[in-house]
């Protein structure tokens, strides 16, 4: 894992004490509540509806035991016992006080962690592959890109105040587990004729409430000129972006009005400025940071592994376990465990603070010390021994943890919606509970197999709604909560929007039309077909008849 | 009769908080003072958005109520799930402590 340096150290316990001095202001009545909010949302601090809501970047979604453990404190300790993982692979608080928040950045601080730049219009936390550095599918590790990212985009000076947020991705593996092409920049690690890595860059893509599947703007981009290329793209969309308009102003409505062509070369000409200058990486200086990201001690082991194989065999429930949530590694003798944070009927992405706390004793038994926060608002361990993994099963188990789920119908995504957050229009989280417990039958959602609904409570699309097999929306109709349902969605390599299927679903007849939606599927699937094979083939036509012709 | 109140959230907490009859701020929605008419409802919010009120709360506004069962009761949705907690999680919020308008009748 990445370690602080002096400057890091020395800028996050600046911005403690700076932070500290403007909320006494505040308190004092020297600052009005309209100099204070952009000074507290530059720490993460958003007003919800019950109370403020602290927002701690969790970068490239990469933790260590030990800041697993300060986030169950902060938890226990100024907020009330449980912490809420996002989209952005960070962590949200939901009930910190403000006189108490610059104690939670100080205690932060301790274990490298801040709130920096999770709000704002600047560029927010780079995310990327949960499975990184582990993933057998991968090119390289790309959380040494999202590392130097993270360094360059910190407080840079040009970029504090863009026409808008600004969101980067990067994933090393051919299968998109990172979602970059619905990103504002999303860097998908490839090699060229030559055999070298690079990039290929795609812009523009971005959900909200205008969709869009972001555009290749170059097809191999060579690593030391990452940086360049960057801030290229940042600066013709600093120059150009349209601040006048808050529903116009992101990236991806400047590419798709000056079309992909005409940007290409506006940054090209951008780059060609800045190319060769002290941006450049230095192989030297992307080796130091590769260190940080060096495999771990791994032992060397028998990929077969036979007391793994007699667990699975004897305990029908691990080997449910196993099929959904442990995933291939690189290292022969190690898996990938997925801790799926969406047991039936609970909250998506909630974690209390002894789960936390547990969680990371696991980790340092079983996973060097490391967890990773997924995008799915589930949590991994990368680097579990297999011999390992039916111990570490029996703990997640006595945790509420082990729910067999991972990419099947209950591993959904939910914003926080209504009952948080001041933007919604609808509840998303009693819709997710609601769905998880109708499908309680674990058997039936290994028979439904892969399926991934999404949910939002309102249009800004933070549940991902768009790129959900199934998506649901929530909409204020007369004071009462509807959802718009989408279908034919998709966030990986395949990347698509859905279509909306018909009239909204009153909050109480949603269910009933997943259900619907999903028994129409299995009644159309031909054999191996997933969700949008069968969408594909089949349309919209049988959905809306089944959903329709009996309301 | 859809009437209004003020309400707004404390400035220490983000707590959320209701204008009372009293003229104070109180986490109890059945004690807020009811506004009937626009000139008694834009004469409260402006005392609440003084440099010395936003000492006390962030972010006041009107929003409308219905009292015509003797009770004050929220009209939106949004409304009823800010003065009584997530309604995910009836252990949080004023729902906890008992001290929010039921949902129901």
């Amino acid at each position: 894992m990445y370690r602080y340096d002096e400057f890091d150290h020395t800028l996050v316990s600046e911005r403690v004490h700076q932070f500290r001095d403007q909320v006494e202001r505040r308190l004092a009545g020297e600052l009005t509540e309209d100099q204070f909010k952009p000074l507290r949302l530059m720490n993460g601090l958003y007003l919800q509806l019950h109370a403020y809501m602290l927002r701690v970047a969790v970068p490239y979604g990469t933790l260590s035991s030990t800041q697993m453990r300060k986030l169950a404190f902060v938890a226990r300790r100024y907020d009330k016992g449980y912490g809420h993982f996002t989209t952005r692979q960070n962590i949200q608080f939901n009930w910190p006080k403000l006189e108490e928040t610059p104690d939670i950045l100080a205690e932060l601080a301790e274990v490298e962690m801040h709130a920096i730049q999770t709000s704002g219009n600047c560029i927010r936390n780079t995310t990327s592959d949960q499975f990184a550095g582990a993933a057998a599918d991968e090119i390289e590790d790309p959380r040494v890109y999202c590392e130097i990212i993270r360094q360059w985009s910190t407080l840079h000076p040009e970029f504090t105040f863009l026409p808008r947020k600004f969101k980067i991705a990067v994933t090393g593996a051919d299968h998109d587990r990172a979602a970059v092409r619905v990103h504002d920049i999303g860097l998908q690690m490839c090699r060229n004729e030559a055999g070298e890595v690079g990039f290929e860059v795609i812009v523009g893509g971005g959900l909200g409430r205008t969709p869009v599947i972001g555009q290749t703007i170059r097809e191999f981009l060579p690593k030391q000129h990452l940086l360049s290329y960057l801030e290229a793209i940042l600066r013709v969309y600093n120059q150009l972006g349209r601040r006048d308009n808050l529903y116009k102003a992101r990236i991806k409505i400047l590419v798709r009005s000056e079309g992909i062509e005409s940007f290409s070369r506006m940054v090209e000409e951008e780059w060609s400025h800045i190319k060769d200058s002290a941006l450049q990486l230095p192989l030297d200086e992307i080796a130091r940071i590769e260190n940080y990201f060096a495999a771990p001690r791994y032992e060397h082991l028998d990929d077969n592994v036979r007391e793994f194989e007699v667990k699975r065999f004897e305990d029908r429930e691990f080997a449910s376990w196993v099929r959904t949530n442990v995933t291939a590694h690189k290292q022969p003798g190690y898996a990938v465990a997925t801790i799926s944070l969406k047991p039936v009927g609970k909250p998506p992405g909630d974690a209390s603070a002894w789960q936390m706390d547990a969680v990371a004793d696991l980790a340092e038994s079983y996973s060097f010390s490391e967890i990773r926060v997924t995008h799915e608002q589930n949590l991994v361990l990368a680097h579990v021994k297999k011999a390992d993994l039916y111990a570490l099963w029996l703990g997640l188990r006595d945790l509420e943890l082990a729910t067999p789920n991972a990419g099947l119908l209950s591993d959904m995504i939910a914003c926080p919606g209504l009952d948080y957050c001041n933007l919604a229009n609808a509840r998303s989280i009693p819709v997710a509970q609601r769905i998880s417990e109708r499908f309680s039958d674990l058997e039936r959602q290994h028979d439904i197999g892969a399926l991934k609904i999404k949910i939002s409570g309102c249009i800004n699309a933070c549940g991902h709604h768009h790129v959900g097999h199934i998506g649901l929306l929530g909409v204020d109709k007369k004071g009462e909560e509807f959802y718009q349902i989408t279908l034919g969605g998709s966030a990986d390599e395949n990347t698509a929007i859905g279509k909306i299927v018909g009239p909204a679903f009153s909050y109480d007849d949603v269910v009933g039309a997943v259900e619907d939606i999903v028994d129409t599927y299995l009644e159309y699937r031909t054999d191996g077909e997933e969700f949008n094979d069968t969408y594909r083939r089949v349309g919209l036509a049988p959905f809306k008849e089944k959903l329709y012709a009996a309301h | 009769m859809t009437v209004q109140i003020l309400t707004a959230n404390r400035l220490g907490d983000g707590a959320v908080v209701y204008r009372s009859q009293a003229g104070e701020w109180t986490a109890r929605l059945g004690e807020s003072r009811v506004l009937a008419t626009a000139e008694d409802a834009a004469r409260i919010l402006a005392e609440a958005e003084t440099p010395a009120a936003a000492l006390e709360v962030v972010g006041p506004y009107l929003m409308p109520v219905d009292n015509a069962a003797g009770e004050i009761r929220p009209v939106e949705m949004r409304e009823f799930i800010r003065a009584k907690g997530p309604s995910n999680r009836t252990d949080l919020g004023y729902q906890a402590e008992n001290n929010s308008p039921s949902l129901v009748g």
